[in-house]
């Protein structure tokens, strides 16, 4: 797919790649083979069926596209942009075994972005009033998901979210050039225009608590709260002017629009030296994020090696034409600042791999003596999150594990409080959008069910 | 939106909202906050929530212009709307009967330090007021400290009003007298927090403050407002804004108080260079 120079694009926040025209659209989706057992459909966690939309691209028929795979996917504009098609869909492409998997996800992106530019968004008919109302707390992949599917069964749908605008995750935390806001954005009208409420500026737990929510009428809610709490590595110096989490740097920037300061009015520490430590999306996604705002040197410091590095092949690709520097098998030890508290320095210490751990990679252990220092006056830490803890902190019956995630029957998303369903990365700590909203998916028919037949 | 219904200004830089959020006001308990966003450029910034009427469904908040934001929320008028108001955040003050307690407030920190005075009366303790303020024009809400006081003093720093001095000296002298405390509760400037903490320290009195570092989103999201509190990491808007004092790391948050001073001047330089009004506009 055509993309931004490297050169360019890292004076702007557009996206990178530019997507399909018409022509390559229908060129790319004439190499599907149109598998009689289409591999690519498991791979998928929501089994959009890829063999019938590619085709109709291949005929031109982008809208029917469009809606061929709106059946199963509320948000083929996000998921387009933001799937790991590489490890899904494509990775089981039969044309992979010899060369390049279709680009599914790419053909995705332009039947959703055909369909929203020529403003034919056809809202599915929403049958008459079941007379029930759910609520759906946060407004991410998982929550937005719950409540397409519920108005479209004729369930009323209130989403509650935290923050003063909806997206939860696509709007805060994944940056303008990897997912466009105007894209959520419009993905959040076309929920509105089917008759979704949202309420912003509504915590959960603080404003409502669960019970609260029954008692307004609700007969489910669901929980889709997100992994939102930033961890931190218990490092001297992490409390330093200049250190950030992710959450905090990519929240200032994507959300509260920094990079417009002092046009709009929150800051964020440009830098000369950016560290950023972590080795998933969100590092490269702060990495990449840092090189825009302050064309400085940003290097990306991550204990395991290259190939353990669990973001996107796509998005390392991208960080290192955009001058992102990497220094692998190396983690920071503490962080040194001036009298005031800033932060100038960060030590780091080389690492080697020993045996693998539970996640089945090696695990990364200190080299004894190979401590060593770089200027840095921006660190930021994406080592990862832990989940959101307010709802189950004010609704003490719902069960959690050991770490706080919430606990669920993983057929049908139920917690163990009666009529509370929940999924995402709050069931699941850190994972995938698409993850989010396959649990979204089926929480929505299971809930459809317990309205219908109470059972629990 | 959420509607300003009444707005009276406290000193020259101080102003008192009452905003129409019903929903808040039927929730809040003393000690907890807001964050609210003035439109659509703005940041968003934490103020404790210091009263509320829940038949008319507002909360009331003070705020004092220290830089861009507080300085364009001080300029709003009653019929003006704020465009984002959330809350209530933060844990709410643990109040119970202690006994004797002594409620501290210094300069802006009055105002957060009153609602929690006002519920520890109702739950029956005897309530020992000290306020202070720089000088006499700047004290806020005098009289309704001095209601809901069994004992009221005022401090003021030049002089111009009450005991010429610190609310430190009024507490030490109370201690001297040995006056019979249970528990010391103080808001207001960081570098008065940490004095009165050094203070009880020395008597083993529990102190607790609540705490106004930055804060981004204001519901744990962030952990911009992280504090260390006996050398552990907390995030003041949802594990505060409540410590106690005694482990509280003072310095540490002055420090990073002061993490976007240069930002900060910059964005009121920006607000001078275009003479007010047509910010609001935007």
């Amino acid at each position: 797919m055509p993309e931004q120079d490297p050169l360019e694009r890292i004076r702007n926040f557009q996206e990178v790649p530019y997507g399909y025209t018409e022509e390559l659209a229908m060129k790319e989706a004439f190499r599907c083979l149109q598998c009689k057992d289409p591999k690519c459909v498991e791979g998928c966690p929501v089994n959009i069926d890829i063999p019938w939309f590619v085709r109709l691209i291949s005929e031109g028929k982008f809208i029917e596209a469009a809606w061929k795979i709106k059946e199963t996917n509320l948000l083929p504009s996000v998921c387009g942009r933001v799937c790991r098609q590489e490890d899904q869909c494509e990775k089981r492409c039969i044309r992979a075994k010899k060369g390049q998997a279709v680009a599914i996800g790419a053909l995705e992106r332009f039947a959703a972005d055909y369909e929203r530019e020529k403003g034919d968004l056809a809202v599915p008919e929403i049958p008459a009033w079941t007379g029930r109302k759910v609520a759906v707390v946060g407004s991410g992949p998982a929550g937005l998901t719950v409540a397409g599917d519920l108005v479209k069964k004729g369930h009323r749908v209130t989403i509650f979210e935290a923050l003063h605008v909806p997206g939860g995750v696509l709007m805060y935390g994944i940056p303008e050039f990897r997912l466009p806001k105007r894209i959520v954005a419009a993905e959040i009208a076309y929920l509105k225009r089917m008759g979704v409420d949202f309420e912003l500026n509504a915590v959960i737990g603080k404003l409502f608590t669960i019970d609260d929510l029954f008692g307004e009428g609700y007969e489910a809610v669901f929980v889709g709260t997100g992994a939102g709490l930033p961890i931190f590595m218990g490092i001297p110096g992490e409390n330093l002017i200049g250190v950030y989490s992710s959450n905090e740097y990519l929240t200032r920037v994507n959300l509260m629009r920094a990079y417009q300061f002092p046009e709009c009015d929150t800051p964020v520490l440009r830098g000369r030296k950016v560290v950023v430590v972590g080795g998933g999306n969100t590092a490269l996604d702060a990495s990449r994020t840092a090189r825009r705002l302050c064309h400085v040197d940003v290097t990306v410091v991550y204990r395991r090696s290259r190939e353990e590095m669990p973001a996107r092949k796509e998005e390392i690709q991208h960080a290192e034409e955009e001058g992102v520097k990497f220094l692998f098998l190396t983690s920071p030890t503490r962080y040194i600042g001036d009298r005031d508290g800033r932060l100038m320095k960060a030590e780091l210490v080389k690492m080697e791999l020993s045996e693998p751990d539970d996640s089945g990679r090696r695990r990364p252990i200190p080299v004894a003596g190979s401590a060593f220092q770089i200027d840095a006056d921006v660190v930021i830490i994406a080592v990862g999150n832990l989940i959101n803890p307010l709802v189950p902190r004010t609704s003490p019956d719902i069960e959690v594990s050991s770490c706080g995630n919430i606990v669920v029957e993983p057929t049908t998303e139920k917690t163990s409080k009666k009529g509370v369903f929940a999924g995402g990365d709050i069931v699941r700590g850190g994972a995938t959008v698409i993850l989010a909203m396959g649990d979204g998916r089926r929480a929505a028919n299971n809930i459809h069910e317990y309205l219908k037949n109470r059972n629990w | 939106m959420f509607e300003i219904v009444e707005k009276v200004l406290l000193s020259h830089t101080v102003s008192l909202f009452r905003i129409k959020a019903p929903g808040i006001a039927s929730k809040r308990q003393a000690g907890q906050f807001i964050m609210l966003r003035l439109n659509e450029f703005g940041e968003r910034i934490p103020l404790t929530i210091v009263d509320s009427d829940t038949e008319e469904g507002t909360i009331t908040v003070i705020s004092q212009e220290v830089g861009k934001t507080t300085g364009m929320l001080g300029a709003l008028e009653k019929g003006a709307g704020i465009l984002d108001v959330v809350g209530p955040l933060g844990k709410p003050a643990h109040i119970e009967k202690f006994g004797t307690a002594v409620c501290i407030g210094g300069g802006i920190g009055v105002a957060p330090v009153y609602p929690i005075s006002s519920a520890l009366k109702e739950a029956g303790n005897k309530v020992i007021s000290i306020v202070g303020a720089r000088t006499k024009e700047l004290l806020i809400l005098e009289e309704k400290m001095k209601k809901i006081s069994d004992d009221f003093f005022v401090t003021t720093d030049d002089g111009s009003y009450g005991h010429h001095g610190f609310v430190t000296q009024i507490l030490k002298r109370l201690i001297e007298e040995e006056t019979k405390i249970d528990i010391v509760f103080a808001i207001g400037p960081i570098s008065m927090m940490r004095a009165v903490c050094d203070l009880t320290r020395q008597y083993a009195l529990p102190t607790i403050v609540s705490l106004n570092p930055i804060m981004v989103d204001g519901t744990g999201m962030c952990g911009a407002c992280r504090v260390t509190v006996a050398g552990e990491n907390m995030f003041a808007c949802v594990d505060g804004p409540e410590f106690n004092g005694h482990d509280v790391d003072f310095e540490e948050l002055i420090r990073r108080n002061r993490g976007y001073y240069n930002e900060e001047k910059l964005a009121m330089e920006e607000l001078t260079y275009h003479e007010g009004p047509r910010c609001y506009e935007r």
